[in-house]
């Protein structure tokens, strides 16, 4: 089991290395490099200007140097400060070193948003911590209900309760974010009047008036997919030899249910759980652009819209490790919850 | 100048009325497969139950509205008729007399005619990108399930790789303005579209090594066909001016494409290493049969039943994805009238006017709905099985 997950560490971190480099290749491209210093320069400079700026500021040294320093196996320079010819910070809103000195993700740096003007870190963990808190929330709600309906639905398979339920929850698949979020915010803010349709207030407080809507929104899509798969690992329970001998022996389809069936039935949900980490990631994104809370989604689209390139090496680094992270929770839990599975 | 307005009965009854070619269509569709239910096979089977019929009628119902849309639609869905500036539903347009059946939107366009022009960009990238993303699956997968060792490992990490990605992330490195520049999206076109041509290509060539007049019809055929298209495509240079895509269509295409592919690629995979274990492989084996033969021809068609299902899913996966690059206004043009994008000009004004997003996200929702319940009710006809 150890070495399982090492050696699924060392494919995470072998992953981690490649994508990173193909994020910082893609964020790198001339165009994006152009867009860049066009943002952070005054209006109206010329061509050359541009070019001036992305030189002074170290855009224009080898890739792979500056991989390696944002990486941390490589020293990060100063830049030569060509008024006075002496070494001087990259950006002084964060701190850069004016001497040579390895400082990067290893140590602990994600660098300079250039967007932000301050360092990575001081926007992009509190912003973590906001969508920390939502997805708790989300996972309160979505959890416990969407286990209920698929227990409910495939407990008797094709019935009454069954199909009902089951066509509710592929209604509910049909139904991503930025759908749910317009119709809810129709119906609670717009005509009744009960909930906030923007949860931009909840930086510094969060109530049930301004929070309800985006947990809503994020909850609705997922309920659907985890209710099904549920639905799906019931009914083959429920098919099973020791259920219909419980059956026989006597004892009521209620405990039945709940003393034999329930416990095998949720090993299968429990992955796809984890597995949709993933997913809940886009819909944070969308739900926090679409009601303005200051999380991690927010803060990627800045990033983006705004081309700064270490805030979305930083989000991109944290959203690709949820990701794996994830992968192999739901895998070292499935081999400890179901005994027949063992991992070579 | 006064708006007047049609009551809202007349409103249901005049977009009941605009969607005339669309009921025939459907009459005549639904009405022919019903009398030829016995021989039509799995698609006969959907019409036996009414989470099949509700599905299949669905999608029709939106593929027809594509078709019809310069029909249907009493607007262009980019004209603006300034006087008619957030109208409200049922407003009569002045000068042609015409209805606003759904109000206009704040740049005084009609959302009736936009919703129905939407479906063409929807029924027209979603499923095509979804038939390429399962021939890169399938063409890639097959050898990863049937060889296994080394081709398996490196196309599962290749593959692993672009699943870790956020999808979001993905479409924002990948659909922006400024990636048009650099040639990466023609890269990734080219290698992608080639991807059906070499399928087809050895699809045939296993089957037809020995019959050479049937081979060298076939073979040149997809080379043709292939090739135009991919001359059109990649690098538009179409002769015949035909074959033309948009490049900013191109590189949402790509995007969608590179982002959906590997999941078929995880799904072919799997099926193969379940099948070829089976015994109608093993006689093929000790017949000598080639590998691509037992591939292309004993392991993909009895594959075939969970890939549909899986296809119906991707394109309503698919359509998700369109709206959300729409939503967040990447690679499709600001006045497209793409049902992502007409949401996310409706969403910015919830606070003062709602019935320009509620067509949109209903339409969405409904076609993705429509596609659920089609793949649900084509896993259960196929276990039946």
């Amino acid at each position: 089991m150890l070495s399982f997950i090492l050696r699924r560490l060392g494919t995470m971190a072998l992953t981690m290395l490649c994508l990173t480099l193909v994020v910082f290749f893609l964020i790198n491209l001339n165009p994006n490099l152009k867009k860049l210093a066009i943002s952070q320069t005054e209006m109206h400079t010329s061509a050359e200007q541009l070019e001036d700026w992305l030189v002074n500021h170290g855009y224009r040294q080898n890739f792979f140097v500056r991989y390696g320093q944002w990486l941390g196996v490589l020293p990060k320079q100063p830049i030569i400060d060509p008024a006075t010819g002496k070494p001087a910070q990259r950006f002084s809103f964060c701190n850069d070193p004016v001497e040579p000195k390895f400082s990067g993700v290893l140590q602990g740096d994600f660098g300079c948003s250039t967007k932000f003007k301050t360092t990575v870190a001081a926007k992009l963990f509190p912003a973590l911590g906001a969508t920390g808190l939502l997805m708790f929330w989300v996972l309160a709600v979505m959890v416990p209900i969407s286990l209920l309906i698929g227990i409910l639905a495939g407990m008797r398979e094709g019935s009454r309760t069954d199909r009902t339920l089951s066509v509710a929850s592929i209604a509910s698949t049909a139904t991503p974010e930025y759908v749910s979020g317009v119709i809810f915010t129709v119906i609670f803010a717009s005509w009744l009047g009960w909930l906030n349709g923007s949860a931009a207030s909840a930086s510094q407080g969060l109530t049930f008036y301004n929070f309800t809507l985006p947990v809503m929104t994020l909850a609705i899509y997922g309920i659907g997919y985890i209710a099904r798969m549920t639905r799906a690992s019931m009914v083959e329970v429920m098919t099973q030899q020791y259920i219909r001998t419980a059956r026989l022996k006597g004892l009521s389809f209620g405990s039945v249910v709940v003393k034999h069936a329930l416990r095998n039935a949720l090993i299968a949900p429990f992955t796809v759980i984890m597995l949709q980490f993933p997913w809940l990631l886009t819909g944070v994104v969308i739900v926090e652009v679409m009601f303005r809370y200051q999380g991690f989604g927010y803060t990627l689209v800045e990033a983006a819209g705004n081309n700064d390139i270490d805030l979305l090496l930083g989000c991109s680094l944290v959203s690709v490790f949820i990701v794996l992270i994830t992968q192999l929770i739901s895998d070292v839990g499935y081999a400890f919850l179901n005994p027949r599975i063992r991992v070579q | 100048m006064q708006i007047e307005y049609i009551s809202g009965f007349d409103v249901i009854i005049g977009v009941l009325g605009r969607f005339w070619p669309v009921w025939i269509a459907l009459v005549l569709m639904i009405g022919v497969s019903f009398a030829f239910k016995k021989k039509l096979g799995l698609y006969g089977q959907l019409f036996d139950s009414g989470v099949g019929i509700a599905g299949v009628g669905i999608c029709l119902f939106w593929l027809f509205t594509a078709i019809f849309a310069s029909t249907i639609s009493p607007f262009d869905p980019l004209a603006q008729v300034s006087i008619m500036k957030d109208a409200l539903p049922g407003a009569i347009e002045p000068t042609s007399k015409l209805i606003y059946y759904f109000g206009g939107d704040k740049l005084a366009r009609d959302v009736f005619s936009r919703m129905v022009y939407g479906s063409q960009i929807v029924l027209i990238i979603a499923p095509a990108a979804t038939g390429f993303a399962l021939m890169v699956g399938i063409t890639l997968g097959l050898p990863a399930g049937y060889y296994g060792g080394k081709i398996d490992t490196l196309l599962s990490f290749l593959a692993n790789l672009v699943l870790a990605f956020p999808v979001i992330l993905l479409f924002y490195l990948l659909v922006t303005p400024g990636i048009m520049d650099t040639p990466i999206p023609y890269a990734m076109a080219g290698l992608f579209f080639l991807f059906p041509i070499i399928f087809f290509s050895v699809l045939f060539w296993t089957r037809f090594k020995n019959r050479p007049d049937r081979l060298y019809i076939l073979l040149g055929l997809t080379l043709v066909i292939g090739g135009w298209i991919y001359a059109g495509l990649v690098f538009d240079a179409d002769p015949l001016k035909i074959v033309h895509i948009d490049p900013n269509q191109l590189n949402i295409f790509v995007a969608v494409v590179f982002a959906s592919s590997p999941g078929v690629f995880r799904i072919v995979r799997g099926l193969t290493m379940d099948i070829k274990t089976r015994d109608y492989v093993a006689a093929a084996q000790t017949r000598g049969e080639s590998p691509w033969y037992i591939m292309l021809w004993e392991i993909l068609p009895n594959a075939r039943g969970p890939l549909i299902v899986d296809a119906c899913l991707r394109i309503g996966y698919t359509t998700i994805l369109l709206g959300t690059l729409g939503y967040f206004g990447l690679g499709l043009a600001p006045e497209s009238p793409d049902w992502g994008t007409a949401i996310k000009d409706a969403s910015r004004l919830l606070r003062s006017f709602i019935h320009p997003a509620l067509p949109p996200t209903i339409a969405l929702m409904s076609f993705v709905l429509g596609l659920n319940l089609l793949a649900d009710s084509l896993r259960e006809q196929s276990m039946k099985d």
